[in-house]
């Protein structure tokens, strides 16, 4: 498929697309690191809202300012802002998140000289009209302060332009989503990761004119012959930028079905109130969608959304995948564990650093848990 | 009998702080009376170290606090068995060791004194840290009570006008849980002595810290870590106001009296983070043992840190800013700023800070506030890699190695001056 090359190659090397992208348009960029960082109203603005990852081992730099007991995400982010591999970043914004994202970014604008530096500090309840109302006025004030660094006005068109688009994306991401779980043979876990992904990095309307090309083929694809008898799974957790889990998943007999990903689901998942003023709209859906477990919305609403999508999707098990140090994550671990146990979903947990386990123990202890459903 | 034949050092004995005997007696029938609570049907409300008490006080709900529970477990040196159960229950063994073990201690009344009294409402203030908002949402389900989050934005350059309105409104949604699970009107009347108390008590608290502003101290960051128990868990009562001015009066007593924390002191120093509870005893020796004083930290004082955000006569309406403002609630840089006036007012020669692997908030950016102040003060420093309950986290000769090079450190830029 010409439109999936094009993805996986710019997912390959996402520096080298930004910097080409951003020679060849003019265009700003703006990172970012979590799923709560309001997009459409960079994308408003006329920036590229890119999302960072972090690279895989070589951490030194960043250990002038933290310690070993920070996860990898956060410290290998910081490596490459203080090694100048980002400084093709006009900006970066910080929403709250984490204790040590909250920390990142005080060290961030103390130590990184290029772009800008803006915290977005959102509520961390988000089930009460007070929430609501705070994360409101935080996101004009965003807007705002946005307009004043990129030197820009975002017009009332301009932002609802920029839903108007978002919400196409999403929902032709959850509607690839849908077709893969209805039948999973028909696009490798693999694919749908480097999908997701450029999703958080493209040029969003050249992206979605690819998307919809890919899930129009889909559409009309017909499953090739054999039905291969795959176990269906679910992969829950926070950052997954781990392309090769996905087919050592599907060796074992496996298929990925669905998600609870913040580089997943969750970063897609939700509609706008189309009658809503468009800033009371995007507050509405990020307060509205699956929480992060560094907010808090309810006592079980995790859990149960995790057990809704097991049943929903029919899939048999869970992988969990949880990044070391990663607090909010790994105090949400026994309970939703607990919710599909009493539930009889088997689950397996995997503890990740930057780099996954060797590719032998992944695959006896996939193999081991696929078997088992 | 035996207690008449031990002879006494004189010397160890006139160092020793009598109030601590009070303090012993207070906080036992705190816990008494916490404990008994069911019978006297009194309402239990777990809150956070750094939460908003007052309204608790005011309405007659015994405040109990995990963290103390945490600190507890801790000095008693029951935290890596807590801590292996808490990792049996699938929670990662590189979590916030005071969450672990109270959350471990819940379903077996385990620890020191058997297990906190079970909650009737939980108060979660996230000041502090995130992982607070993880630890309540687990007790909330396990103890199946209502949990009500104070949320305070992050103040990483600024408290913004947003913020003051929704801690603010917060405030008041605050008051209505209360009355909603105490059943009965909020005494506003009341609420204003309250908060004159604590403001008393936490002018007290910081009078009692300043007197190691002389030299020698009469009291070191050891004595602090201790005496800091009622400034937490009884902050709003008329108890706390008159222990800290007994606290005060033997402070300035000592003072007049020439006596000192340490035998001899020539060094002074500042700590940061979170007490090391399991050894405050060994690292206190330690220490003394180099003439040097710890004079301050930025932990006890983080109870009296907001001073400078409240009214007294207008509590209420304060509250929100004080409780946001908070020393773990603002930027690095702004926590340097803090340290460096520190060092001023206490006049000190080094820091020593935990770098405390339960406890991110306060750890990470530790390097950053290290250069700065060494940097703008020629301040140096030395970093203790610990936990501040998880005993098997301390490497003990590695830790006394680096003190000593530290103190060497010490001697020689006093050699110079």
């Amino acid at each position: 498929m010409k439109n999936l090359d094009e993805i996986r190659e710019v997912v390959r090397d996402p520096y080298g697309y930004a910097k080409k992208y951003k020679a060849k348009t003019h265009k700003k960029i703006v990172g970012y690191f979590c799923s709560y960082a309001p997009e459409e109203i960079i994308w408003a603005a006329g920036a590229l809202p890119f999302r960072i990852f972090g690279r895989k081992g070589n951490i030194h730099l960043a250990d002038q300012h933290l310690q070993s007991y920070c996860c990898s995400l956060v410290r290998s982010v910081l490596e490459e802002a203080l090694s100048g591999e980002l400084n093709f970043l006009d900006g970066t914004i910080f929403p709250h998140t984490c204790d040590s994202i909250q920390r990142l970014s005080d060290i961030w604008r103390l130590n990184v000289s290029f772009g800008f530096h803006t915290d977005v500090v959102l509520p961390v309840k988000l089930n009460t009209d007070s929430a609501r109302e705070y994360m409101v006025s935080v996101l004009r004030v965003f807007m705002a302060d946005l307009e004043k660094k990129l030197d820009v006005t975002i017009t009332d068109d301009a932002l609802k332009a920029s839903m108007t688009l978002y919400d196409q994306l999403r929902s032709s991401l959850r509607e690839l989503y849908e077709i893969r779980a209805k039948c999973p043979d028909i696009i490798s876990g693999s694919d749908v990761y480097h999908i997701v992904k450029a999703a958080v990095i493209m040029d969003r309307e050249h992206l979605l004119t690819l998307l919809s090309g890919v899930v129009q083929e889909l559409k009309q694809k017909k499953p090739d012959g054999v039905k291969l008898d795959r176990k269906r799974v679910v992969i829950s957790g926070g950052v997954c930028d781990f392309p090769d889990i996905y087919p050592l998943i599907e060796e074992a007999g496996g298929s990925v079905v669905w998600d609870d990903l913040c580089t997943g689901m969750r970063s897609f998942e939700g509609d706008f109130d189309k009658t809503a003023d468009p800033i009371e709209a995007i507050a509405g859906r990020y307060l509205d969608r699956v929480v992060c477990p560094a907010k808090h919305s309810g006592l079980t609403n995790r859990a149960d959304h995790l057990v809704r999508m097991v049943r929903e999707k029919a899939a048999q098990g869970v992988i969990i995948l949880l990044l070391k140090f990663c607090d909010p994550h790994a105090f949400d671990y026994p309970y939703l564990k607990n919710a599909l146990d009493r539930e009889g979903v088997p689950s397996l947990l995997l503890e990740v650093e930057d780099q996954l386990p060797s590719e032998g123990q992944l695959q006896t202890r996939f193999e081991a848990f696929l078997e088992m459903l | 009998m035996a207690e008449e034949m031990k002879v006494l050092d004189p010397e160890k004995e006139k160092r020793k702080i009598q109030s601590v005997k009070k303090m012993k007696e207070i906080m036992t029938a705190y816990y008494i009376e916490a404990k008994t609570a069911g019978e006297t049907g009194k309402k239990v409300a777990w809150i956070t170290s750094g939460g908003p008490v007052e309204p608790l006080i005011v309405m007659d709900v015994i405040p109990v606090y995990p963290e103390n529970h945490g600190a507890m477990i801790g000095a008693s040196r029951m935290g890596a068995a807590l801590y292996e159960k808490a990792e049996a229950m699938g929670y990662a063994s590189d979590l916030c060791s005071y969450a672990c073990s109270d959350i471990a201690c819940a379903p077996i009344n385990g620890g020191p004194i058997g297990g906190l009294p079970r909650p009737d409402m939980l108060i979660c203030c996230n000041n502090i840290c995130g992982t607070v908002l993880k630890w309540y949402e687990i007790q909330a389900r396990y103890f199946n009570v209502p949990l009500f989050i104070l949320d305070t934005p992050f103040c990483h350059t600024e408290y913004t006008r947003e913020m003051r309105k929704y801690v603010s409104r917060q405030i008041d949604e605050y008051l209505r849980f209360l009355e909603e699970h105490c059943g009965k009107k909020y005494d506003y009347d009341r609420m204003k002595e309250v908060g004159k108390l604590s403001v008393t008590g936490q002018k007290l608290w910081q009078a009692v810290l300043d007197t190691t502003m002389h030299k020698p101290a009469p009291m070191s960051a050891f004595d602090a870590f201790f005496h800091l128990a009622l400034i937490v868990t009884l902050r709003g009562t008329q108890q706390a106001v008159d222990y800290y001015e007994m606290l005060l009066a033997e402070m300035k007593k000592r003072i007049a009296d020439g006596i000192g924390a340490i035998p001899n002191e020539r060094y002074r120093l500042l700590w940061d983070n979170l007490p090391v509870w399991y050894r405050t005893k060994w690292l206190s020796e330690k220490f003394a043992a180099q003439d040097a004083c710890l004079v301050a930290d930025t932990y006890t004082s983080a109870w009296c840190g907001s001073l400078k955000y409240v009214d007294e006569n207008n509590f209420l309406e304060t509250m929100a800013e004080c409780y946001t403002r908070i020393y773990l609630n603002i930027g690095v840089d702004e926590m340097a700023q803090t340290v460096m006036a520190m060092v001023y007012k206490y006049d000190v020669d080094g820091i020593v800070m935990h770098s405390n692997r339960s406890c991110k908030p306060y750890s990470l950016g530790q390097y950053d506030i290290q250069r700065i102040v060494e940097k703008q003060k020629g301040i140096p420093s030395l970093m203790l890699e610990a936990d501040m309950t998880d005993e098997r986290k301390f490497s003990e000769s590695q830790i006394e190695t680096r003190i000593d090079a530290f103190i060497e450190i010490l001697q020689e830029k006093k050699r110079k001056t």
